[in-house]
């Protein structure tokens, strides 16, 4: 059987890795601590998380709802500073939102008084870094790409959830990121699309293999992506466990069907199992556990 | 043509050609529109003809002129100068107010919305100046600006700005952050975010208060102009107009006064609705 469970505790052993390709970026998660809240009701959501992104693999985090897991994504992406601990992307630190580490919502973030092309040449735009002919080529690829070709001039209302998380993978993708983050992107869906685009996605990682982080709370759904699966514990979130996910690539749905990927579901189930039944026990200052 | 046909249509590329008139013309809802104010005239010619039904006195109606008689005295006035200089007076007075409350009302709430001290200092003393009805403020205004013209513009401008002000306010804190994340991560600064986020996102708010905000001057336009008599004859307004009436003991012309304010401020929030419509094309797509 597969199955090996990482040590992580090695800092700064990835860094260098990254050098040669520009869309296989690093991040190194170093004794990250968060907490929100005033003084005396302050409550840690992450808690000396120590976590290793590593370059070109994709890496799927799972945890109970509430965990704590999108204050990650806020962090990674510069959204939010952590309030102790580093985090690294390639070696340097990472101090605010930049366009090297694109962000998928949850539900859809498309601006919805822009069109679907308008928001994908949004950033380019506002840059300058890509223009005229050159642009409008580059995004009619990706649009054709995400197989968005006849909906360029629809806008996000007009387009149905998958394809408004396709749209949304195009805007993300001009941006030439060295990584992507993505925060539970398909949910919301209904299971027929859901499956659909996650398979959509998989081809699109395998094509390139860039840095990916997918944030999610489905453990098929992780399993069927992942390269490395991170298990996350009950809030504050702490590392729990790391699995290899040795699953054959390109990966097709039947994958999940198989007696390898039903025993990494048993061993991260047996996990997060522990962590959920913990969440629904009274914390120790008595209060329910939070929001996410 | 489709309407989701019209909004797919490349950017720049003009609209339809068809004239407003017969889009209108050619539409059921406006059909419908025109059979029920029909109906609804034909009930009150019947009800303040007949008076009474059933040995009762049907109220309001019964007492009101029928709308043939309306009409008759509407059509002496429409041919008077001083029925259209009171149109004029009073709509120089609401889209003065208006106008100054938009550009000093959407610029003070976003102030309000975006800098922490900024709210600090004017929101209590604006919070505790907006439930005094524009009315409230006549007397008041009347002693305190030079002209009578002035008082009106100033009470007019109080009705609307509050509104507005509140409706900005609202709608910047409805702006959803991801947008701004998003924007953040692929590089906008401070003045992008304003421009490409914010100002867009609190559009309909703007559109909302705008509309409702001139419901109000509207109906603070009119009593000040009963107050103040508005000045002069002539240059008294449409709620002078009313008043004048009134006084005069000519119930058809009250009637044709109110109508009169009735049809002036579904103009006025029409032309909203239409600014509106073509400003957020995002909004009309269904």
């Amino acid at each position: 059987m597969p199955r090996q469970v990482n040590n992580i505790d090695q800092p700064g052993s990835v860094a260098g890795l990254a050098a040669g390709n520009a869309l296989q970026a690093s991040v190194e998660i170093r004794d990250v601590c968060k907490s929100y809240g005033e003084e005396w009701e302050r409550q840690d959501v992450i808690k000396d998380l120590t976590l290793d992104i590593l370059p070109g693999k994709l890496t799927v985090v799972v945890g109970p709802s509430g965990c704590g897991k999108s204050t990650l994504v806020n962090l990674i992406a510069g959204f939010e500073r952590p309030d102790r601990g580093a985090i690294l992307l390639n070696g340097r630190r990472v101090t605010g939102p930049s366009r090297d580490r694109m962000v998928v919502f949850q539900e859809t973030a498309l601006i919805p008084w822009q069109t679907t092309y308008q928001n994908v040449v949004f950033g380019p735009k506002l840059r300058g870094d890509l223009k005229g002919k050159a642009l409008r080529q580059r995004a009619h690829e990706l649009l054709t790409k995400v197989g968005l070709q006849d909906f360029i001039h629809k806008y996000p209302l007009q387009l149905s959830g998958g394809m408004q998380r396709r749209a949304e993978l195009a805007r993300a993708l001009i941006n030439q990121p060295q990584i992507m983050i993505m925060d539970e992107p398909f949910r919301g869906l209904d299971a027929m699309s859901r499956g659909l685009m996650q398979e959509f996605f998989l081809r699109l990682f395998e094509e390139n293999r860039r840095t990916n982080l997918y944030v999610t709370s489905e453990i098929d759904e992780a399993i069927f992506l992942a390269d490395r699966l991170v298990v996350l514990s009950n809030r504050p979130a702490q590392l729990r466990a790391v699995i290899d996910i040795d699953l054959p690539r390109p990966r097709h749905y039947q994958v999940l069907s198989s007696p390898e990927a039903f025993e990494y579901k048993r061993e991260a189930m047996e996990i997060l199992h522990q962590e959920a039944m913990r969440s629904f026990r009274p914390s120790a200052t008595g209060r329910l556990p939070g929001r996410r | 043509m489709a309407s989701v046909g019209e909004v797919s249509r490349p950017i720049g590329v003009a609209r339809s050609r068809r004239s407003f008139l017969r889009r209108t013309l050619g539409r059921q809802e406006f059909w419908r529109g025109c059979v029920a104010i029909m109906v609804f005239l034909a009930l009150w010619e019947i009800g303040s003809r007949s008076g009474e039904w059933f040995g009762y006195t049907l109220p309001y109606v019964g007492l009101l002129p029928p709308p043939s008689d309306v009409a008759v005295a509407w059509s002496k006035v429409l041919m008077k100068w001083g029925y259209w200089e009171s149109w004029y007076q009073s709509f120089k007075r609401v889209l003065t107010g208006f106008i100054v409350a938009q550009i000093i009302g959407i610029p003070f709430g976003l102030m309000l919305a975006i800098n922490k001290y900024f709210r600090d200092i004017f929101f209590p003393p604006f919070e505790a100046l907006r439930p005094i009805p524009p009315l409230a403020w006549v007397p008041a205004s009347l002693i305190f600006w030079p002209t009578n013209e002035m008082s009106i513009a100033f009470v007019t401008f109080l009705g609307a700005f509050f509104t507005i002000v509140i409706n900005v306010l609202g709608g910047a804190r409805t702006v959803d952050v991801r947008y701004l994340r998003a924007a953040q991560s692929m590089g906008a600064n401070n003045w992008h975010l304003f421009w490409r986020i914010v100002l867009p996102g609190i559009l309909p708010s703007i559109f909302t208060g705008a509309a409702v905000g001139m419901g109000i001057t509207w109906e603070v336009v009119v009593a000040a102009e009963m107050i103040s008599s508005g000045g002069t004859q002539g240059g008294g307004g449409l709620g002078f107009f009313i008043w004048n009436s009134y006084m005069g003991g000519s119930i058809p012309q009250i009637v044709v006064g109110m109508i009169s304010i009735g049809i002036a401020g579904y103009l006025s929030s029409t032309v909203i609705r239409m600014i509106g419509h073509r400003a957020m094309p995002w909004r009309n797509l269904f």
